[in-house]
């Protein structure tokens, strides 16, 4: 089985879904997080905090600085994760579907380098 | 040089043998050395031996051979895999079935909707067709290198990502064909209205489109669009001796000597398309397929059926409803209702960087003696047109508009 992230994306500085559809993409989340558990496909999942809450940690001559974030001055930010076991590129999309419906969002889907020993 | 008898069966094996190798080692790199590999040894054998009763057997059982002299030599963990398929694998030659079966997989995983439309083609000219690198280069007008950092990223890319080598379901593969058709199509064009170069028709191009796409009418028969886009091709194909003159030079279709057309294509093409309407279940290439049996049918009547045109074009703007198509549907009104009633539909599209659209506009303001406003849509046109045969046909019409 192979590994993906599959991360959410948001544009920053859009305006924020209605009260209502936010409880909506909670149920729907928690609906699909719930089926990734009880399939086996469940690694991780977690949703972020926005980024001008984020700190940035950067190696400088054997020091580290540390500076207010986000590290990428971007519009399009992380909002949350899902780490999934997969079969394939193509199971792994079956699920970032669900997810991006499920989040309202778009879904980027990246395999982990490495495969774990299961 | 190879002897022709090689070159011949490399056309025609390669892309199959690539097929089971990747099956058989997982990797699509692999294989293709393994062929590669195979070829070269046949080069050698065949040279003096002659070519063996069944040379895709040969090139199949010897790349495999070759594939794991190369695991012994140079076996690593992530090998063991691979190698353990490869041992168990049984010797005898496939089964005309599973060998197809294979050529479908490669071919889906080679058009899988999460590569790009550029590493699709790409991937499946060079996989499959067995086209060289520098060739594919050609026919895309890229250089050389750019195609093969983009094939190369795109294997990547298949083996990173855990892109499947599989067949998709009854019920993924209306979705999955999509992308199919839409290289097979592609490649066709590439070669029939190469954009740029000397040759207006790049033959070989050509040529793989139309294998393609009966390979994938023998896989899936029960696929209309697919059997469409067979029939849609051979058409196109059926018109090919007749549509350049003999210095090389562009024939539109009005003007081409009917007596050139291909009619044993025509035959075929038709006949789908008739058992293609009986089905009802028209889709994009269908009715394009459809139009061009149309124009098939002037090879007999000596005239076109341009009202039974109009009505496919209507219908395909309703299935398919881009702006291309409605100047192609521009073009079959403009034979029924006059060019000032068909120009005013052009003139309201909005494809400011299409090349057709620029000659159409041309040929329809020429049509009403607008003879300035033809030559300036010429010029507009010819700015966006390299193909050097194309060029001059368009430098004719210029000229003869003033």
């Amino acid at each position: 089985m192979k590994q993906y992230l599959l991360s959410v994306h948001y544009v920053e500085g859009q305006e924020p879904p209605a009260p209502e559809v936010m409880q909506e993409m909670y149920q729907a989340v928690s609906v699909f997080n719930a089926d990734l558990q009880a399939s086996g496909a469940w690694v991780f999942a977690g949703g972020l905090h926005t980024p001008d809450v984020s700190t940035v940690v950067r190696p400088r001559g054997g020091q580290v600085l540390v500076t207010d974030g986000p590290f990428a001055e971007s519009k399009e930010q992380l909002g949350g994760v899902w780490v999934v076991k997969a079969e394939d590129l193509d199971a792994a999309l079956e699920l970032a579907k669900r997810a991006a419906i499920a989040c309202q969002g778009p879904v980027e889907v990246r395999p982990f380098q490495d495969e774990p020993e299961d | 040089m190879a002897p022709p008898d090689v070159a011949s069966v490399f056309r025609a094996e390669y892309g199959p043998a690539v097929a089971t190798l990747v099956r058989l080692l997982g990797d699509i790199t692999l294989a293709e050395e393994a062929v590669q590999d195979a070829f070269v040894l046949a080069l050698e054998r065949w040279t003096e031996g002659g070519v063996p009763p069944k040379p895709g057997g040969w090139i199949v059982t010897t790349a495999r051979h070759r594939a794991i002299d190369r695991f012994r030599r140079e076996s690593t963990r992530d090998e063991r895999h691979a190698q353990a398929a490869l041992l168990h694998a049984r010797d005898e030659p496939q089964e005309v079935g599973a060998v197809r079966d294979d050529q479908l997989r490669l071919l889906f995983t080679c058009c899988h909707p999460a590569l790009s439309s550029e590493a699709q083609i790409a991937l499946t000219l060079r996989l499959l067709g067995g086209l060289e690198t520098a060739q594919i280069a050609r026919a895309f007008l890229v250089p050389e290198l750019t195609m093969a950092q983009r094939l190369v990223r795109a294997k990547k890319k298949i083996r990173d990502a855990g892109i499947p080598y599989r067949i998709p379901t009854e019920a993924e593969l209306p979705e999955r064909l999509v992308p199919v058709l839409a290289v097979v199509y592609l490649v066709y064009t590439a070669g029939h209205t190469a954009t740029s170069g000397e040759n207006l028709i790049q033959a070989e191009l050509c040529d793989e489109a139309v294998r393609l796409a009966r390979v994938l009418a023998e896989l899936m028969p029960d696929e209309t669009e697919v059997l469409g886009l067979l029939a849609l091709l051979l058409l196109l194909e059926s018109r090919r001796p007749a549509r350049t003159g003999p210095t090389g030079e562009l024939v539109p279709l009005s003007e081409q000597d009917r007596r050139l057309w291909n009619h044993a294509l025509i035959d075929e093409g038709q006949r789908r398309v008739r058992d293609l309407l009986r089905r009802g279940a028209p889709g994009p290439y269908q009715v394009q397929a459809a139009i061009q049996a149309v124009h098939a049918d002037a090879s007999r009547t000596g005239k076109t059926d341009w009202w039974q045109v109009l009505d496919l074009y209507d219908l395909l703007l309703s299935l398919h409803p881009t702006p291309v198509v409605a100047l192609n549907r521009a073009m079959a009104l403009a034979e029924v209702a006059g060019p000032q009633e068909a120009l005013a539909v052009v003139d309201a599209l909005t494809l400011e960087g299409y090349q057709p659209f620029h000659v159409v506009r041309a040929d329809l303001l020429a049509r009403q003696g607008r003879g300035t406003e033809a030559i300036a849509a010429y010029d507009r046109a010819l700015r966006l047109t390299d193909n050097a045969v194309e060029r001059a046909h368009l430098q004719r019409r210029r000229d003869a508009a003033t």
